[in-house]
């Protein structure tokens, strides 16, 4: 009899001291953790304050992918059709989000500041054709959109801090 | 009249799913299904198959901190005979895809595929002969995972996106998938499969 009930109540005694540590889980689609300040997910082409585009359109990011997966096609800026304050623009920028990395080199790469990674990692997706983004995807709405802090598609607020 | 199970979907997703249909019916099948497909959206089992790195990751999702448990998901089974979704962690080698498959084959139907990280969804970096580019030329892949490795929060994002896929309803999503499933060679239609 000693020998079954008094491991028992030591189990138990495990489990209730365990009830008083601090819970660890972050509830993630509903909360979502804050992300180390250098994560580099989701890219984004900046543009400058003015609405320009940052990108020039000299593929150097191209050139530094590990992965081959950025693909660049430059023209120039006219007068009448301006694009970025430099004299060559991007006309197509893609990345394959599938074959990337997300080691930053690119971002090292870029001369003007153009390309970054920011904090959206909710990238999953259902079919392989939609992972090619497009510059359509990748270039901000308006100038100052890739710093806003990420909140998640399913996200009500931050994770708690935990402590201890 | 029966009343109609609604379906919860989280998301809504902007990419339709090829042969998805809305449901609108009051039939007491459909609302069996809608049920069915609740059950199984929400006892995912995930089989084990760390190829690399991206197993690491994978482990992390079931620990304490992210806690996969919460979705159901948390009984990974070393068998495929009793797994439901197969997450392909890490890169896929030519040697190691007659493998994949024999274990695909072997788990029970219905049956989805998780194609965790660059490497098993692309490639990733090693793009030479020895790594297959992309695992959805062996076995149908339902949600690419890109990251390398994706984080913890990145496949709970995955599953949870494979949810909402199971919960709108099931297969054939597209040709590609009818072509592996039915061991069809080359190039058909839709409606060619059908008939």
């Amino acid at each position: 009899m000693k020998g079954v009930v008094k491991p028992i109540l030591a189990g138990f005694g495990i489990t209730a001291r365990r009830l008083k540590h601090k819970k660890v889980t972050i509830m993630y689609p509903e909360h979502i953790r804050e992300q180390y300040p250098r994560t580099r997910w989701r890219h984004f082409l900046t543009r400058y304050e003015s609405g320009l585009e940052r990108c020039i359109g000299c593929s150097l990011c191209a050139g530094a992918c590990p992965a081959r997966c950025i693909y660049v096609e430059a023209a120039e800026n006219t007068d009448s059709e301006r694009y970025s304050p430099g004299e060559r623009y991007a006309t197509r920028y893609e990345i394959n989000m599938i074959r990337c990395i997300f080691c930053g080199y690119c971002q090292e790469a870029c001369p003007t500041g153009a390309i970054v990674l920011r904090k959206n990692f909710e990238l999953a997706d259902y079919k392989r054709e939609d992972f090619v983004y497009t510059k359509e995807m990748l270039l901000e709405k308006y100038s100052g959109e890739a710093d806003e802090p990420f909140t998640g598609h399913y996200a009500l607020g931050p994770a708690p801090v935990f402590e201890g | 009249m029966p009343k109609r199970v609604e379906t919860v979907v989280l998301h809504d997703s902007s990419t339709p799913v090829i042969g998805d249909v809305q449901k609108g019916g009051s039939v007491v099948v459909t609302s069996l299904d809608t049920l069915l497909n609740q059950a199984r959206a929400n006892a995912l089992w995930p089989l084990t198959f760390g190829l690399a790195c991206c197993a690491i990751e994978m482990m992390a999702t079931v620990a304490s901190r992210f806690d996969l448990a919460r979705f159901g998901s948390e009984a990974f089974r070393a068998t495929p005979r009793q797994a439901d979704v197969m997450i392909i962690a890490g890169r896929l080698s030519k040697k190691m895809a007659p493998v994949l498959r024999q274990i695909y084959d072997q788990m029970p139907e219905p049956k989805w595929v998780i194609s965790m990280g660059a490497c098993a969804s692309s490639g990733g970096v090693y793009n030479n002969y020895a790594i297959v580019q992309g695992s959805d030329q062996v076995v149908p892949v339902d949600v690419y995972v890109p990251g390398c490795p994706p984080s913890p929060d990145a496949l709970i994002y995955a599953v949870l996106k494979l949810q909402e896929k199971i919960k709108r309803g099931n297969k054939p999503k597209n040709l590609i998938d009818l072509r592996l499933v039915e061991g069809l060679t080359g190039a058909r239609t839709l409606e060619e499969v059908k008939s």
